[in-house]
């Protein structure tokens, strides 16, 4: 019992994380029905960044978040309108492929400038807690606690303001929405900035969790925090948190199990299945075609 | 006298097929596999310029057998390293384990064909999904398959797990790669050439009027998908007996990228496209070597640029005249021909 | 025995009812037209001929065969043709490839011959070629065999797509909406075309349209839906005075 407690709360920490770079993934594609391949890139260069702050400018936890999500944020917004902007009117194969592009540049580039794996500084005095045999740490809590709070100031932002108003239609109908003078660059813009700014936050939190960051960190867990999506029902920011979960916790019973290499085996398998029998997830909806 | 006025007008209404350079063929193949032979047994290219020449071989197999999907399909397949893995593992196994190791040199095409089935085998699993989904999700799951090979190969230990596979002697000559690069790019062409690859090239265009216009496109799904993954198999086999090590790392998304890169290159729905893109593409990766790491950087940023400003290649959706069948090249003429001669020999009735 | 025969054909998607309770019957050599406002359900009826679409309730038998659960491919193999309302050519392919891609069921050779050009590939190359050439030549289009179809002009086009459709050696030829973006004297070209089609490939044709001069002038029998559902049926002069239907095009107030 005090078994499962434990493993459960690992879930609840890794899959908040995943949920948290799922959102970027979901948010993009239902505003531009674009695959974001370097989002899981952009979730490393939060880490980079992270530890930049922190190792140089040694500040404290939350301005270094707040400065992490706003620099990837930012980096964010400069790659949609310098790569992704250009081919919107594209074949969607076109985005894509540039979209791999622009995370295996991010990889690169972030490993030409800096060789080796780094090491980022504990900014909290990690302090845990035993109850009844279960510990807690203190930065199990700060990630899972402040992933809800992201997501749920996400999720009123969505759903109660006029910007999240204006992202909903666009990602209902592309075509009629500019005609009714809501300004699609901007939205898409703030789109980009608000999903990659949550990778942000989810690269920081991952670095101090598990401290050892390198450039290709993002490219397993970036996927992983795609299938989130996908088995949630990619475009749905609801959606995108449930099935971070699901993951997290399917993860965490696979390494209880069997062997921890198996562990991608089975998220890819998972992915697999998912996408032959219910390729629109748990909440999306399927798409009709039209003749 | 008429007689030869007759031959010279035969001559000069036949003139665009010695245009059409179809004698270029022969007088290449048989160059090329002499000098190939020739550039291994004697000393006339040195090992490195000849390792790059099978490279560059190597490349347009995985290129050509590519852009059938992404290309001619308008699929889009990033799996494709995954098909050359299965080759990789099953041609090195055999020449490894189970062929005798005297008798692995008359064995060793016996070993890559092996290795292509096998890919091929599994390209017929992918092409189910590609029945129903489409597009991204095709993507999706071709991404999935490659990850699943790669995590499979890892957990296997009889194949080596992570650490992979050694012990493969260095089996892949030119005269070889020379060999499996015409065979691929004469098989592809072929196929886009028939009724299949028509099929094929209309899924691309529009897959309901395809299947609306009787196209079979589970058919032509299947029959694209196998001869795509049997290539890239070949490749695979190929490659692991020219580095005569492979471990599963090796064929991940990256190397699925550098495939993206030649078809996108060199252009899409193209063979020639292909062998430019694969050609271009390997002797500027050599070229920039010096540059180190710096060198990972700039090519995902050409590929960035190649998309924004030319997203379908060099040669995108043209081809060069000398591999379209005279039959298509010259349609519109030989009908007009034929409508001439028949109505000329109506009119001597 | 009626050629095509529609049977309480119903079709629903997300609750709408797009086709309600259709039965419709032809028979060999007739040219019946399906008119209706827009939203109609004409072009769904097409979908759901062809395959495209799944009928949720009835059934559609050509020839003898139920055509209800076959894919779109066999149903054009049992002889069933159409064009599309929007011009839907493969507009990268060229114009023969067009032609020839509708042949594939004809050309019989297997994808071991396909891929080694051996065996029955080329005489059946050969014949499939000639016919598309031939076809082309009947559309007076042969001269444009060799050009990318999406650089045809927009008439030819429409004309490129009928000999398509005809390619695929059909019984019966589904026309959606052949007269869209025609001016009265094209329309008028289009109706002896269309009669000529009839005459010389000796297909029976249904034809969709909402432009009521271009069936009034050529259809022997006029089918109008409105809502998914038949409203009237009979003889184009019939038709004309039908108030039912002057209601369903010009809204119920204005006919009182």
């Amino acid at each position: 019992m005090v078994y499962i407690f434990q493993q459960a709360l690992n879930a609840l920490q890794l899959g908040s994380i995943y949920a948290l770079i799922a959102l970027g993934y979901t948010m993009v594609y239902g505003i531009l029905t674009m695959i974001n391949f370097a989002h899981g890139d952009l979730f490393m260069i939060g880490a980079f960044f992270c530890f930049l702050i922190a190792f140089y400018l040694k500040l404290s936890f939350v301005p270094t978040l707040l400065l992490t999500m706003i620099g990837v944020a930012f980096l964010g917004v400069v790659i949609e309108r310098l790569a992704y902007k250009p081919l919107r009117n594209a074949p969607r194969v076109s985005a894509i492929i540039t979209a791999l592009g622009v995370g295996l540049f991010l990889e690169n580039f972030t490993l030409a400038l800096n060789p080796y794996p780094q090491h980022v500084p504990a900014l909290i005095t990690d302090q845990t807690w035993t109850i009844g045999n279960v510990s807690i740490s203190s930065l199990q809590i700060i990630i899972i606690v402040l992933s809800l709070f992201l997501m749920l100031i996400l999720d009123f932002i969505v759903q109660r303001t006029k910007a999240g108003m204006a992202m909903r239609a666009i990602s209902w109908d592309k075509s009629i929405v500019p005609l009714m003078g809501v300004p699609v660059n901007k939205i898409i813009s703030l789109t980009f900035a608000i999903g990659t700014g949550l990778g942000g936050a989810a690269g920081m939190m991952y670095g101090l969790a598990y401290p050892v960051i390198d450039p290709y960190m993002g490219i397993m867990i970036g996927w992983k925090a795609f299938i989130s999506a996908v088995i949630g029902g990619i475009g749905n920011i609801r959606g995108a948190m449930i099935g971070g979960f699901i993951l997290g916790s399917v993860e965490i019973m696979v390494a209880a199990f069997l062997p921890s290499t198996y562990r991608d085996f089975v998220a890819f398998t998972l992915l697999l299945i998912l996408l032959i029998f219910r390729p629109y997830g748990i909440l999306g909806k399927p798409n009709p075609q039209k003749v | 006298m008429s007689k030869l006025k007759a031959a010279y007008q035969t001559l000069l209404n036949k003139w665009h097929i010695v245009i059409a350079h179809r004698f270029f063929w022969p007088i290449f193949l048989i160059v090329g596999l002499l000098f190939s032979i020739a550039a291994s047994t004697f000393d006339i290219l040195d090992l490195y310029l000849q390792l790059i020449l099978i490279y560059v071989g190597i490349n347009i197999i995985l290129t050509v057998s590519l852009n059938l999907i992404n290309g001619y399909m308008g699929e889009f397949s990033i799996g494709h390293a995954g098909f050359m893995a299965i080759g990789a593992y099953v041609a090195s196994l055999l020449t490894v384990n189970v062929f005798p190791q005297t008798a692995n040199m008359f064995l060793f095409p016996a070993a890559i064909l092996a290795g292509g089935i096998a890919a091929a085998l599994i390209g017929l699993l992918v092409a189910i999904p590609s029945f129903k989904t489409r597009g991204d999700y095709l993507a999706i799951v071709t991404l999935a398959f490659c990850m699943i090979v790669k995590s499979v190969l890892e957990n296997i230990d009889a194949v080596g797990g992570p650490r992979g596979l050694l012990g493969m002697e260095k089996l892949t000559t030119l005269p070889w790669v020379f060999f499996w690069t015409v065979l691929s790019l004469w098989v592809i062409r072929n196929l886009v050439y028939s009724k299949f690859g028509r099929g094929v090239l209309s899924i691309r265009e529009d897959e309901i009027a395809s299947d609306l216009m009787g196209v079979n496109t589970r058919q032509v799904k299947v029959i694209a998908f196998v001869v795509s993954s049997f290539f890239a198999g070949i490749a695979g086999g190929l490659f692991a007996h020219t580095l005569q090590y492979i471990n599963p790392r090796m064929f991940d998304i990256i190397k699925s990228t550098d495939i993206l890169i030649m078809v996108y290159l060199g252009g899409i729905a193209s063979i020639a496209g292909s062998i430019l893109g694969a050609f271009i593409y390997t002797i500027l990766l050599e070229i920039l070597r010096p540059l180190g790491v710096w060198r990972m950087v700039f090519m995902p940023l050409m590929l960035v640029l190649l998309m924004i400003y030319r997203p379908r290649g060099i040669m995108g959706l043209r081809e060069a005249r000398l591999f379209i069948p005279l039959r298509d090249l010259f349609a519109s003429k030989f009908w007009r021909q034929k409508k001439k001669e028949s109505g000329d020999a109506s009119a001597g009735d | 025995m009626p050629l095509l025969e529609i049977k309480n054909l119903t079709h629903r998607f997300e609750g709408l009812c797009a086709v309600d309770d259709f039965n419709f019957t032809i028979a060999s050599n007739e040219l019946v037209g399906i008119i209706g406002p827009n939203g109609a359900g004409k072009t769904t009826v097409f979908n759901l001929i062809t395959g495209v679409y799944r009928a949720t309730e009835g059934s559609i038998y050509f020839t003898g065969n139920e055509l209800v659960g076959r894919t779109p491919h066999q149903i054009t193999k049992l002889g069933i043709a159409r064009t599309f309302q929007n011009i839907r050519l493969f507009k990268e392919l060229t114009v023969l490839d067009n032609v020839r891609i509708a042949r594939y069921g004809q050309a019989i050779y297997s994808p071991m011959e396909a891929l080694l050009h051996m065996g029955r590939y080329n005489a059946e190359e050969k014949r499939i070629t000639d016919h598309a050439m031939e076809l082309l030549s009947i559309f007076k289009l042969d001269d444009a065999a060799n050009e990318r179809s999406k650089n045809l002009p927009y008439g030819l086009q429409r004309k490129l797509e009928i000999a398509r459709a005809l390619a695929t050696d059909p019984q019966l030829l589904l026309l959606d909406e052949p007269a869209a973006g025609m001016n009265p004297n094209e329309i008028k070209q289009l109706m002896e075309f269309i009669g000529w089609i009839r005459k010389t490939f000796q297909v029976t044709i249904i034809l969709i349209e909402h432009q009521m001069r271009l069936v009034m002038g050529i259809c022997e029998r006029l089918v109008v839906l409105d809502f998914g559902a038949t409203i009237a049926e009979g003889l184009p002069a019939q038709i004309q005075n039908n108030v039912k239907v002057m209601e369903a095009y010009l809204g119920k107030e204005l006919v009182k």
